[in-house]
């Protein structure tokens, strides 16, 4: 169990900082969190492909799994400062941008995992009907 | 700074991967009880966190460590679609359902209890 606890750490040492680099790169537009909102779509995508490719297409040893799934993309995309950049928009009388964050948040971010997912089921048929194992 | 916000995110990401694991080793259903628990209590947590550090209660250097990096790394977002995905591939359509819809409108609330807690 604490080698599986050194691995998520170390993802999700990478993984916050990656998201702290990019949040500060990508400011809010007129107190629009475009970062974090980049960073959440971004991370639910790879997520959905690598933990269905993870299994699938390449033999990815357990730990690696849980450091760059678990660790580093968990750590990567955030649901706390999502709802309080919410909360702020809110309290600043942006209802519209709030309700838009929300909504984009949650509508794209699955659209974005769905598609993950399927090209995880896509590139694992096709290393298959070529007989490939990576 | 840096280094703050990068030891948050190690005691984040690791209490969530225990914290995950001691929930669905707990529980029988399909619902994703563990990222559902974990994300509404880290969202009040940083609800709080948030608030004491705009009144400066809180140092930036505190607001790095816990804010930006543990709560931040504590709570996931990706984990919480691909479970929804899963849910809809199962044709779990209320798991799915109450699950987006509970854990948004509950996180935040949990976030605006939080700062509404420690905003005088």
């Amino acid at each position: 169990m604490y080698k599986k606890g050194i691995a998520v750490g170390l993802g999700g040492f990478a993984g916050a900082l990656l998201r702290y680099g990019i949040s500060e790169w990508i400011p809010a537009v007129n107190g629009f969190p475009w970062g974090i909102l980049i960073i959440n779509w971004t991370g639910c995508l790879f997520l959905g492909w690598f933990l269905t490719a993870a299994g699938r297409q390449f033999q990815i040893p357990p730990h690696v799994t849980l450091a760059i799934g678990t660790g580093f993309v968990g750590a990567y995309t955030t649901f706390s400062t999502f709802a309080v950049d919410t909360v702020h928009l809110m309290q600043d009388g942006h209802m519209g941008k709030a309700l838009l964050y929300i909504v984009s948040s949650v509508i794209v971010g699955l659209l974005l995992a769905f598609a993950g997912v399927r090209l995880g089921y896509l590139g694992a048929a096709k290393s298959k009907s070529e007989g490939k194992v990576v | 700074m840096v280094w703050w916000i990068g030891l948050g995110g190690i005691c984040g990401s690791i209490l969530r991967f225990l914290l995950g694991t001691w929930i669905s080793l707990r529980s029988t259903s399909k619902f994703p009880y563990g990222t559902f628990v974990i994300n509404i209590s880290g969202s009040l947590i940083l609800g709080c966190i948030a608030g004491l550090h705009e009144q400066r209660e809180i140092s930036s250097m505190l607001y790095a460590l816990l804010g930006i990096g543990f709560c931040g790394a504590y709570t996931t977002f990706s984990t919480f679609g691909v479970e929804t995905i899963r849910l809809l591939e199962q044709r779990l359509w209320n798991k799915a359902a109450a699950y987006v819809l509970c854990s948004v409108s509950i996180s935040i609330a949990g976030a605006w209890l939080g700062m509404w807690l420690t905003i005088r």
